[in-house]
């Protein structure tokens, strides 16, 4: 059942995109930035927390899940800190993602040549 | 009607048919993405015996690394431009933009080439995500609190 919500929910975040993009003037850029906000908006009232819940991995792939991981970071230090935890710990859940994405892309950089 | 009108109209419709073409080609493309995740958790919790939030890690790292590789052996643009979103929004997209970013800019050099554009395209989704939770993380902090 966790698939095929799963499956429902990442299609329907990608088809409101793709929606988005055909039918406005704005690129691919502007979705991905303002689908990050929507995460940490959602994040705030704990919404996001719940779809997660719900539906399980589908809903930590699409790039709304990266605001949300970067507000739920940021509060979990700002427990234990005060408001200069936020600073403190925005990064903490999404470390594994940018990391990875940085080192991966600078090895294979180095090791393909582009075509064309 | 004339001709031109007559193309026109035909146009219209075409457009409209491939927009909704292309809005189900992402959701069937994005859905299968969010299954592929929820299979990946499954199976890193199951033999590697960790938590659900771990294997979610895991499982990250692993569709960054796939997303990477494929980009730069060159077959993922070709994927990006038949599913549009259904690629972009999940966190494939974000590789796909560092990976053909540093492909982009490979030949002029280490430092001004590859160090300052590989955020070229996913500066602006850390950017308005970091901006963005530190704004609606004080307000939730100051109204509610904390988590």
């Amino acid at each position: 059942m966790t698939y095929l919500y799963s499956f429902l929910f990442c299609g329907a975040v990608c088809l409101i995109g793709q929606v988005i993009l055909d039918n406005t003037k704005l690129t691919a850029g502007h979705i991905t930035s303002l689908f990050v906000v929507i995460g940490a908006f959602l994040d705030t009232f704990s919404i996001y927390d719940k779809i997660i819940k719900y539906v399980g991995g589908g809903a930590l792939v699409p790039i709304t899940s990266f605001g949300h991981s970067l507000i739920h970071g940021a509060l979990a230090k700002a427990n234990e800190f005060g408001i200069i935890g936020l600073v403190m710990g925005m990064f903490d859940l999404t470390a594994a993602g940018i990391t990875s994405a940085i080192v991966f892309t600078f090895i294979l950089t180095l090791i393909f040549k582009p075509k064309d | 009607m004339e001709k031109k009108d007559y193309k026109k109209l035909v146009d219209k419709y075409k457009a409209k048919e491939t927009r909704i073409q292309n809005a189900i080609i992402a959701f069937l493309t994005g859905g299968l993405v969010g299954a592929l995740a929820e299979f990946l958790i499954q199976v890193y919790s199951y033999f590697l015996d960790i938590s659900t939030s771990d294997a979610s890690v895991f499982m990250i790292v692993t569709l960054i690394f796939v997303a990477s590789l494929f980009t730069a052996l060159g077959f993922f643009d070709k994927w990006v431009n038949f599913a549009r979103c259904g690629l972009i929004i999940p966190i494939t997209g974000f590789a796909h933009s560092m990976m053909s970013a540093g492909m982009e800019y490979k030949r002029e050099g280490l430092i001004y080439g590859i160090g300052s554009n590989i955020f070229k395209l996913a500066g602006s989704v850390i950017l308005y995500g970091v901006v963005s939770a530190w704004f609606f993380g004080t307000i939730r902090y100051l109204l509610f609190g904390g988590v």
